[in-house]
């Protein structure tokens, strides 16, 4: 891509990322401080593949994401006062603090769902994309899972219905070849992930997902392949969780070495020195936009801080439909 | 008002079939529905009106078929999932038990999931331990979900358009021994309204509260008794969650005498539920003797036809304990 004659699109997905790494440093700062409650599962390092997919996505296309899924849902445009207060375990939140960290959704935006269970939104996705085709609205939908999900038998009998039947459906496989503290060379002969699509008869490609431009350009690319209705795709996204798996993670199966290295390659580091490199903007222009994405988050935090706690008479709300 | 006798199986096919008329977003999948129509045969004839498209032939994925359908209630259709035997839900109990019951709730009330998963359910077929099982009190111990056994055609059909137009996750457990019985159905448009129990029978002197296939059981026990002057009311569930509480309690403030009925083990069996609920309630002043619950032998269903018989309730066991709660 050349950078220069997409200054507007580069800028935003910059942006995006910054939104996304400073909404989680406040999510573990104040989960630090014990002001939030419960547990939270961070991305940090893998904001590229969030920014660079949804990016790529039209408006009305609609996302299932995992439990590590504060990046993709904040870059396909979820209120982060919302999202921010849900965490907060707060009533003003996306789901009135009956959800938490783990299951964010915002069905308006597209957002279909945050997902606990390994796996467990790849089958949801199936259907999504079954509605779509029906009413013939030209939605894409994006499933996102990580490496582990795809050792789930959700995983496996997903991509061979939504092979079978044709479905408009961009899987995205994030892979930080991590399992929480399990390496996929210890639980993977074929760590190749691709590879667990074609044998499905699914096209599948995989990107530097710490490249956000080229996960951009690699999901473009897929999502017009999907809507022409030629059938799903995978694009495995290869990054690195910089942050633990979750609250309780020390560190003990990796080397600070190696946690130090992928630093080295953070995503938000990488595209700051292309724009630097081609002159796109200014070091000082990027502060600006620095200093803009706290200012959105800390408004988030105020927002979520000042919010009132659930009323306990309303616990039963939003169990059942009339 | 005319009407037609038609089969448990007929009734269903109909309610879907009719459904499906009038609405495109119905539509159903399972393994084996179309050309095939369906193991137990409810699908006869569906693909032929509607299309590979509507009456959609899957892969033996239940995990796939019943997300999908959860996908797709999500996203405004109204999906109908056949699995073909209920013991095949546990292979897919992430999508029922973690996902379907719980989307609405964790998602701040916000989606809508107008799904049926349709399943047949019960023992009697020599299909033994793995095909035979009645698994409705794991499903009714999982909030947010809906859980329905019809008896007879009329309440099958009734149900199960309520089941269609409802806008929650609905388990419809068919009896598989019920599929060929037949009964009297309206010819006009009718649906019953979930969460009401029906009396079958109405008696003064001990009410029998049962459900599924144990309902036509107590009925003909019911018969056995009146001729011994024991007058019993049988009370059909019809819709375990919701529970018709008012109805039971009503029932047992009448009659004093409550036996409850129900093909699946006893220990940890709706039954339970039922007998803790009626106790915990105004009912339990009125009892004159302790409430008996009948259910299947703590076991898996064994295969021999002697061995299956013996672990269920039957009509001789249903009058001993009525006349045991009366003595």
């Amino acid at each position: 891509m050349d950078i220069k004659e997409n200054k507007e699109l580069v800028l935003g997905l910059y942006k995006k990322m910054l939104l996304c790494r400073k909404f989680e440093e406040n999510v573990q700062y104040y989960f630090s401080l014990g002001m939030i409650h419960g547990t939270t599962h961070l991305s940090i390092g893998e904001e590229g593949t969030a920014a660079g997919t949804c990016s790529a996505l039209e408006e009305t296309d609609q996302i299932f994401v995992t439990h590590r899924g504060h990046s993709d849902v904040i870059c396909k445009g979820i209120d982060i006062n919302k999202m921010m207060a849900e965490i907060f375990a707060k009533e003003t939140g996306i789901c009135h603090g009956k959800g938490g960290s783990m299951h964010i959704a915002d069905l308006e935006k597209g957002i279909m769902g945050a997902n606990g269970i390994v796996g467990g939104g790849i089958p949801l996705s199936l259907g999504n994309a079954f509605a779509n085709k029906h009413f013939k609205n030209n939605k894409v939908t994006v499933c996102f899972f990580g490496d582990g999900a795809t050792n789930e038998g959700a995983f496996h009998e997903s991509m061979n219905l939504a092979s079978v039947w044709n479905l408009p459906i961009i899987f995205v496989c994030v892979n930080n070849t991590y399992g929480m503290s399990t390496h996929i060379s210890k639980v993977m002969k074929i760590t190749d992930i691709e590879k667990r699509g074609e044998a499905y008869g699914i096209p599948s490609v995989s990107v530097d997902g710490n490249d956000c431009l080229k996960v951009y350009e690699t999901v473009k690319k897929a999502r017009e392949y999907v809507a022409s209705g030629k059938g799903p795709i995978l694009v495995v996204e290869n990054t690195y969780r910089i942050s633990g798996h979750s609250k309780s993670d020390g560190n003990l199966y990796r080397t600070k070495d190696e946690i130090n290295e992928w630093k080295e390659r953070c995503p938000i580091r990488f595209l700051k020195s292309k724009i630097i490199e081609s002159k796109v903007a200014t070091k000082e222009d990027l502060k600006l936009l620095d200093d803009e994405a706290s200012q959105i988050i800390d408004d988030a935090v105020e927002f979520a801080l000042k919010s009132p706690l659930p009323n306990v008479a309303d616990i039963y709300n939003g169990l059942y439909s009339e | 008002m005319s009407k037609s006798e038609i089969t448990y199986a007929n009734a269903i096919n109909q309610a879907i079939s009719e459904e499906m008329r009038k609405d495109d977003t119905v539509f159903m999948l399972g393994e084996d529905i179309g050309v095939y129509g369906g193991a137990f045969g409810v699908s006869v004839g569906m693909v032929e009106e509607f299309s590979e498209k509507r009456i959609i032939d899957t892969p033996i994925s239940e995990t796939a078929i019943v997300g999908l359908a959860i996908g797709a209630a999500m996203n405004g259709m109204r999906p109908i999932v056949e699995i073909m035997f209920s013991d095949f839900i546990t292979v897919c109990f992430d999508m029922i038990v973690n996902q379907a019951a719980k989307i609405k709730y964790m998602f701040g009330g916000v989606p809508k999931l107008p799904f049926v998963l349709r399943t047949a359910a019960g023992c009697g077929t020599g299909a033994a331990a793995q095909h035979s099982q009645s698994l409705e009190a794991l499903l009714c111990h999982i909030p947010g979900l809906k859980v329905v056994v019809p008896s007879t055609p009329y309440d099958a059909k009734g149900l199960l358009k309520a089941a269609i137009h409802d806008n929650n996750p609905v388990i419809f457990l068919e009896q598989k021994k019920l599929y060929r019985t037949k009964g009297f159905v309206p010819d006009e448009d009718y649906e019953i309204e979930l969460g009401k129990a029906d009396i079958k029978r109405e008696g003064s002197d001990a009410t029998i509260i049962t459900y599924g296939r144990m309902v036509l059981t107590s009925l003909a026990a019911a018969e056995t008794l009146s001729k011994e002057g024991i007058n019993v009311e049988v009370i059909d569930l019809r819709t375990l969650i919701p529970l018709d509480k008012e109805t039971l309690i009503e029932s047992i403030k009448k009659t004093k005498h409550c036996i409850i009925v129900h093909e699946a083990v006893k220990t940890g069996g709706f039954g339970a539920e039922i007998s803790a609920m009626l106790t915990e309630s105004e009912a339990f002043f009125y009892l004159d003797a302790p409430i008996i619950r009948l259910g299947a032998y703590d076991i898996p269903v064994p295969f021999s036809p002697i061995l299956e018989q013996a672990a269920v309730p039957d009509e001789e066991k249903i009058c001993e304990a009525v006349r045991k709660s009366l003595s």
